[in-house]
């Protein structure tokens, strides 16, 4: 039994809370805008095969925000029961910046919902596609707010620090657009739409691949095909851009996420290796001359920092980011490749008939989640041994609580999140597994909530369900 | 902005954010409390029904009290999260549960129970653990070097017990008189059956705790009894015999609204009472208001768009409830 202390399992605990929680802002977000559209299409073409799939998508979304929603509660609340040193020291910046997250994007999305959900027929299409758009802006209003604080630890600006060692705003704006936040922000939401074309592009596959040519089944995947097509390249490229930002701003978690314990000018580009902290060196390596230094510095000669030119006691741990950014990089190739195969299918005429396309687009269903833990513990695992990047170390950061009493509620979220994450699976797979043009809900009893159809869109869409 | 006092504002902001999320989400709760007592599958659905549209935005007040705390009362947040620790991991995970389980039984006719089970139980645990939270904060939370300094189980006390059976049958009845409004028939029938019995149990749980409070502390006391003040609280407890009033007599003629705005009445009121209470405390008995602010870089940044954003939330959160207003069907296929 290892002998955890209560700075770690508070860590743990975090990790896995936050890491619980992130996949599914991550669906939503794209999913808010992905049902906007099909919402505006819908009213602009009158093209019923649009309300279908948004109906369609509408109930995993009920879910998935729900989801999003019961695990951001806990999010709000953690950063005191555990982490209360940074809580009184961040409070005054990070702080407004969250509760400029709670009054422009949360109640934004919630109040909304309802409408989306279950008020089609009540206010009208006009006013209905109004209350998808405000979720979606609610969505991208909260990822805008979160990154921002985000960022701010990562690349801290704009502050002053008073007698009691809080950390207190001096400049708004520079606060907010802190360094790091516009690469991270453009990462993340590209992110997020990659996430749920892949989602997406997945269901549509999967139903072809059954044989079910329907409109809609059509539709869904040829949508979500091009959003991957179109994303992936401007992804990589976004991707590249935040990591150039790193270099400037943390140059010891690039050296992590290269494997560099040496720092050199011609670097090579570490493809694979085993990094080794305790021997400082990476063993096993497989490595492109120059490449790393091209890649970074865009010059051949260019200087690429090594984890030796910074004091030890600040080194992140570089084995585990060296491989979640590998798993996240080789996610966003193949990511890239789906997409260009997509194009090439189209321009020869296959898209719908190649089965080998769509048992790619099926199993690269669940790739861009993946990618989006891996990279997130690419840039908090590299942040670290820091909280508040070069300000604010972890370790002087936690709550006064007894190891014993933060095991007791790590246990707890463990075995709860791992019950509802179960079942959330399934019956967001359940939902996916079902043909979009299936009529009858689930049973009588849903037509209030997300596995239903509303009376009134079914009597729109002219198909009268079983369950009336 | 000189003689703007901004912590004092920010303070009744968040009380205001707080005593919305109990008026709001606490019939949520609410019927999550009374599912045991409906034991017909329908009628849990039609109860179901009457909040579906509206629980998401009812309880993202809580968000709003917790991020509002941290972002204007760093200090009160850390501290107070700290020593309610236990309680607000029990209502997190309480929290949890609940709201997948809402989602979840639309989905599965087989496990239908079970999670109707979840809802039930998160539902009563996370009333529950607010109420004990309630008890252990107006007892009094010791502070040292910013930070708690009392014992892990501090919060369990007989009044912290006190306090989370009257708040739990606070939401009850709030669940039964929001029955009452949203339903006819025999839903409504058992509602009006249940809010009988709820309402002189709370109104008795609000008596019990009104009277211990003051013998909690001195500040407490000197809040209501000394001279002159005495007559400027005096008619928070007259209120709350009126209001008992309108409750009890209103349900015993079965009226349809004035039960449940009476109870919301006991809420505000109760609310209120805190608010004499605690003055001038933000940590009773610890940090004053004033202690735990922010700079008031950090409240005038927040003040200068919350004031908008708030108005623009109560208009389109009133606009939600007004779309869905009137009976829930029986059949739900109303909306």
């Amino acid at each position: 039994m290892p002998d955890f202390t209560a700075i770690d399992l508070a860590r743990i605990q975090f990790a896995f809370t936050i890491s619980f929680h992130i996949v599914y802002p991550a669906f939503s977000i794209g999913l808010a805008s992905y049902l906007a559209t099909l919402n505006f299409l819908s009213l602009w073409t009158g093209d019923r095969t649009y309300l279908q799939l948004f109906d369609y998508w509408k109930r995993i979304f009920a879910i998935a925000f729900g989801m999003g929603v019961v695990s951001g509660v806990v999010m709000s609340y953690q950063f005191g029961t555990n982490w209360s040193v940074f809580a009184d020291k961040t409070g005054p910046i990070l702080g407004p910046l969250m509760g400029y997250e709670v009054l422009s994007a949360f109640f934004l999305e919630a109040g909304f919902l309802g409408v989306v959900l279950f008020g089609r027929n009540r206010v009208g299409p006009v006013l209905h596609f109004f209350a998808t758009l405000m979720v979606a802006l609610g969505t991208f209003a909260s990822a805008f707010w979160i990154l921002s604080v985000n960022s701010w630890m990562q690349t801290p600006a704009g502050y002053a620090v008073n007698a009691q060692g809080q950390f207190i705003p001096a400049d708004w704006f520079a606060a907010i657009f802190n360094p790091s936040f516009p690469y991270r922000l453009v990462h993340m939401v590209l992110a997020a739409y990659l996430t749920t074309s892949l989602a997406v592009g997945a269901v549509g596959a999967l139903h072809l691949l059954r044989g079910d040519r329907s409109a809609s089944v059509r539709t869904m995947f040829s949508m979500a095909m091009w959003m991957a097509a179109i994303v992936a390249p401007i992804q990589i490229f976004a991707g590249d851009m935040h990591g150039l930002n790193t270099l400037e701003h943390q140059p010891a978690k690039i050296a992590a996420m290269e494997g560099h314990f040496e720092g050199e000018k011609g670097a090579p580009l570490i493809l694979f290796g085993m990094p080794d902290m305790a021997n400082a060196r990476t063993n096993y390596k497989l490595a492109v001359p120059y490449l790393g230094s091209l890649i970074l510095t865009h010059s051949l000669d260019g200087y690429v920092p090594g984890l030796k030119d910074f004091p030890r006691e600040n080194w992140p741990p570089a084995p585990i980011v060296f491989w979640s950014f590998r798993v996240m990089v080789g996610l966003g190739f193949a990511m890239l490749g789906l997409g260009l195969w997509g194009l090439f299918a189209r321009w020869r005429g296959v898209f719908y008939d190649n089965g080998w396309l769509h048992r790619a687009a099926f199993v690269m269903g669940p790739a861009g989640f993946i990618a989006v833990l891996a990279g997130w513990i690419t840039t908090e695992v590299g942040r670290q041994p820091f909280v508040v990047q070069g300000l604010l170390r972890t370790a002087d950061a936690a709550s006064p609580i007894a190891a014993p009493a933060v095991a007791a509620s790590l246990i707890g979220f463990v075995i709860v999140y791992a019950t509802v994450m179960a079942f959330g699976f399934v019956y967001i797979g359940v939902l996916m597994n079902k043909p979009p043009d299936a009529p009858a809900p689930v049973d009588e009893d849903a037509p209030m909530r997300a596995a239903g159809t509303a009376p009134g869109v079914a009597a729109e869409l002219g198909a009268q369900g079983g369950a009336h | 902005m000189e003689s703007l006092d901004l912590p004092f504002l920010w303070a009744g902001i968040i009380a205001f954010a707080v005593l919305l999320y109990t008026l709001l989400d606490g019939f949520d709760l609410g019927i999550g409390i009374l599912f045991p007592f409906m034991r017909d599958g329908d009628q849990r659905g039609r109860m179901l029904s009457t909040i579906a549209p509206v629980w998401d935005g009812n309880e993202t007040w809580l968000v709003l009290g917790g991020g509002g705390l941290l972002a204007v009362f760093p200090l009160a947040y850390s501290i107070v999260l700290s020593a309610l620790y236990a309680p607000i991991i029990l209502m997190l995970l309480a929290l949890v549960f609940r709201g997948v389980a809402f989602e979840f039984r639309w989905q599965t006719p087989r496990a239908r129970k079970i999670w109707d089970r979840a809802f039930a139980l998160g539902s009563l645990g996370a009333a529950v653990a607010q109420g004990l939270a309630l008890g252990a904060l107006v007892q009094g939370i010791p502070v040292a070097n910013r930070a708690y300094a009392g014992g892990w189980w501090d919060w369990l006390t007989p009044f912290s017990i006190l306090t989370a059976i009257g708040l739990t049958l606070g939401y009850a009845l709030q669940g039964a008189c929001w029955l009452i409004m949203k339903t006819d028939g025999r839903l409504q029938r058992q509602a009006y059956d249940l809010a009988k019995f709820l309402a002189p149990a709370f109104l008795a749980s609000i008596a019990a705790v009104s009277l211990w409070t003051p013998f909690l502390s001195a500040t407490y006391s000197s809040n209501w009894f000394s001279w002159p003040r005495i007559l400027l609280v005096l008619p928070v407890p007259l209120l709350v015999a009126l209001a008992g009033f309108v409750l009890v007599s209103g349900i015993a003629r079965e009226k349809e609204r004035s039960p449940y705005f009476a109870t919301q009445a006991l809420f505000v009121l109760g609310f209120v009472g805190l608010g004499v209470s605690f003055y001038p405390y933000m940590v009773p008995n610890s940090v004053t208001i004033w202690q735990a602010a922010a700079p008031d870089k950090s409240l005038g940044f927040l003040l200068v768009g919350a004031a908008p954003l708030l108005a623009m939330v109560l208009a389109y959160t009133a606009y939600a409830y007004w779309v869905f207003r009137g009976k829930t069907p029986e059949d739900h296929h109303g909306y």
